[in-house]
């Protein structure tokens, strides 16, 4: 498949990290297992391994963000890279600097990656398209289109808790039109094998292509949270209102907020998920967020080791030629 | 000066002429098909054997860029481009910089256009002042006094409906063809790709299929009312034309095009944000070029155009949605369209009519026939010479096109306009 090639170098081996579409299952596991190395570096008393020493990643963020920037931050810096961070809003932009031009500038710096958050779908990929043969790209968000990392650090989140994805039930519920979590979530489950993704939202929420992705699409929360075992939800973003998608957050609130009521549907040991900021009271009750069922904050731990296993990865090929062949 | 074009196959549906045919051309003119007049003597004959003789394409939708965007294409690089492709007529849309809704515009494009010398060029007037969308524009003046041949408000939509029924009134008066590119905005929502299975794996902004047919059917009711002539653009979607052949079976005024680009490519071909597949209206579903593919072989599409929108690079070097919409298509009209008579959806000369004599009569001007005395813009082709795309050898300026590598088969081997050679291949 021509498309995913660019994520490839010549050697097969993994070079971009801008989506899960397409990847075969063993490039998942492979980073879900290099994680797992990862995840112990965080709790030693020297924080630091010397894997990316002399390396600089640049953390390219058009849109704002807190917790994805941190982690990925925290992560090149525990491989020993050198992190420079460059947030630009959309308005320095709009001097008429060109993506690409700035891309040039960055790349006359000698920079090794970059980490790409765009509000534009596509635009990691055009990126990649263009940067020089040495430089990695990693998305870290684009548009609507993916967010490889989230995903694969939901993934590394249920491995944990339910050791093997053949036999789960996943239940994604929310804004599934204007997420690129829950695409990226629903290539990694389907590639991982989980026999049944439910995505649970109002039409308005819901992309009219959506069960070719291989999901199954449900009105009815109570429904949709029927015996799952692992419960996504998704952020409800303000702006959702306008547009004529929702009448109010509160009715949204009343039909597809997650309450203690609803989730005694789903098993008893489901564990519950969201890719933060949370809206408390809006897609999430707090009992919920903060109760003994929730690994929101799990999922933040985790982000740090999966960034560290995808940066190592792509970034450190050429030390470790064994590893991620296609 | 006279020119024999010798032992071509003349293809000429206007005259239901399809065989072999010597041509005789004398002041600029068609002097004899077949038979030679008395006391002609050829001063350059053309060897045509094994090659297709047709009248010079008939182009409905072509921009050439001048006036405003000079950097993407002129109006003597584009005309270029359209000779290359065998095109003799190219009507221009209003959406210059400025519009088509002054005289001194139209004539500015007639008259370098008449320098250019590589092409017949029509325009369309304004249909609303500035393309607004809420005054009329002076449409009577720009059909007497710089001969547009229609009206359009280009790929802007009149949101407004009553405004669109005046307009259409209006133009009904002035006995002008109103041509119509049908969108809803408040459907197509600034999206930039279909709405369908890879709108929703890329995470585009989507448009439906329902900002078409809302369009289509809010226009065929005000045609309907006010009895204009009217023309749909770049039709997309199957059901869009199901309701115009419709509509055009029950007796009303209205004509339709399709893109080729319509006709070989749908959304999937957009891959992994190909920004050369960017085009509006969007590259639809499989159903839908099925669809379309199906109205031509049942004569429901009257014309093929290429609707040539040339870029420059960096207007297709961004993330997908960021990118201008357009394909740079004079050059590959004829060959693509010959490969549906290839894919055995319409016969060579069902085609022939399509792209000459059909767009004529829709300009309501004299083009795309062989008659004798009628004028020698004429397109020579052989059929049999595969040739793989690459843009850099364009013509045009614009190198922005999704069919890079495709192997066509057919090139233009020369192109006549007023009996003139504009164009000769150097194979």
């Amino acid at each position: 498949m021509k498309q995913t090639d660019i994520q490839f170098d010549q050697n097969g081996l993994l070079r971009h990290f801008l989506t899960i579409d397409g990847l075969k299952r063993n490039i998942l596991v492979d980073i879900l297992d290099t994680a797992e190395n990862f995840a112990t570096v965080g709790t030693q008393q020297v924080k630091k391994v010397p894997l990316l020493r002399g390396k600089t990643i640049v953390n390219l963020f058009f849109e704002s963000s807190t917790r994805t920037r941190t982690t990925f931050e925290l992560a090149a810096k525990r491989l020993s890279a050198d992190v420079l961070n460059i947030n630009i809003d959309t308005s320095s932009t709009s001097k008429g600097e060109s993506l690409l031009d700035m891309l040039r500038n960055l790349e006359a710096m000698h920079c090794d990656m970059f980490v790409v958050r765009h509000h534009q779908s596509g635009a990691a990929h055009f990126i990649a398209q263009h940067v020089s043969p040495h430089i990695s790209v990693i998305n870290a968000g684009d548009g609507q289109h993916a967010h490889p990392t989230q995903a694969m650090l939901d993934m590394f989140t249920i491995r944990r808790h339910k050791k093997d994805f053949t036999k789960l039930r996943v239940a994604i519920i929310g804004d599934i039109m204007h997420s690129r979590v829950a695409r990226s979530e629903i290539h990694a489950l389907n590639t991982l094998g989980v026999p049944e993704i439910r995505v649970i939202a109002p039409n308005t929420l819901i992309p009219p292509a959506t069960d070719s992705m291989g999901v199954h699409v449900y009105h009815d929360m109570e429904q949709g949270l029927k015996d799952v075992d692992v419960v996504m939800m998704l952020r409800l973003q303000h702006e959702r209102m306008q547009g004529a998608l929702l009448p109010s957050e509160h009715e949204y609130f009343e039909t597809y907020g997650l309450t203690s009521k609803k989730l005694k549907l789903a098993k008893a040991d489901a564990i519950v998920m969201h890719p933060g900021p949370i809206n408390r009271g809006v897609e999430i009750e707090s009992a919920v967020a903060d109760g003994p069922q929730s690994v929101i904050l799990e999922q933040v731990t985790n982000g740090i080791a999966i960034r560290m296993a995808v940066m190592s990865m792509t970034l450190g090929r050429q030390k470790s030629p064994e590893g991620n062949a296609t | 000066m006279k020119l024999l074009i010798k032992q071509g196959h003349l293809v000429d549906p206007a005259n239901n002429i399809d065989g072999v045919h010597d041509v005789y051309i004398a002041s600029g003119k068609i002097a004899g098909i077949g038979n030679k007049p008395d006391g002609f003597k050829a001063t350059k004959t053309i060897d045509a054997k094994n090659q297709i003789v047709i009248p010079g394409i008939v182009d409905l939708c072509v921009r050439l860029r001048e006036p405003g965007q000079e950097y993407k294409g002129t109006i003597a690089s584009e005309t270029a481009a359209a000779a290359a492709g065998g095109i003799t007529t190219v009507c221009v849309p209003p959406d210059t910089d400025p519009c088509i809704d002054t005289t001194a515009v139209a004539e500015l494009i007639h008259q370098r256009a008449t320098a250019a010398a590589n092409c017949h060029v029509f325009t369309q007037a304004a249909l609303t002042q500035g393309l607004e969308g809420e005054l009329l524009s002076e449409m009577a003046t720009l059909k007497t006094q710089a001969n547009c041949v229609g009206v359009s408000n280009g790929l802007k939509p009149v949101e407004n409906i009553l405004v669109m029924r005046r307009a259409m009134e209006y133009a009904a008066s002035c006995d002008m063809t109103v041509f119509l590119h049908a969108e809803d905005p408040g459907l197509s929502n600034n999206g930039c790709a279909h709405e369908g299975v890879m709108s929703t794996r890329l995470g585009l902004p989507a448009i439906p299929e329902s900002a078409e047919t809302a369009a289509v059917s809010r226009d065929l009711m005000l045609i309907e009312q006010t009895g204009v002539r009217a023309h749909f653009s770049h039709i997309s979607s199957a059901n869009a034309l199901h309701m115009i052949a419709q509509a055009k079976q029950q007796g009303l005024p209205v004509s339709v095009d399709v893109s080729i680009h319509h006709l070989h490519l749908t959304d999937l071909d957009i891959g992994f944000f190909d920004s050369n597949c960017h085009v509006i209206p969007p590259l639809r579903s499989q159903r839908d070029k099925q669809g379309l593919q199906q109205g031509l072989k049942q004569n429901s599409i009257d014309v093929l155009c290429s609707d040539h929108q040339p870029h420059c690079a960096d207007a297709k070097l961004a993330p997908f949605s960021a990118t201008e919409p357009g394909i740079s298509g004079l050059e590959t009209l004829l060959p693509l369209s010959l490969r549906l008579v290839d894919d055995n959806i319409l016969d060579l000369k069902t085609l022939i009519h399509k792209l000459t004599v059909a767009p004529a009569k829709i300009l309501g001007i004299d083009a795309g026939h062989l008659s004798i005395n009628a004028a020698a813009d004429i397109c020579i082709y052989n059929p049999a010479t595969n040739w793989t795309v690459n843009p850099e050898q364009f013509t045009s300026t614009g190198h922005n096109t999704p069919f890079t590598d495709w192997e066509l088969q057919a090139k233009v081997s020369h192109t006549l306009l007023d009996g003139k050679i504009v164009y000769q291949s150097e194979s």
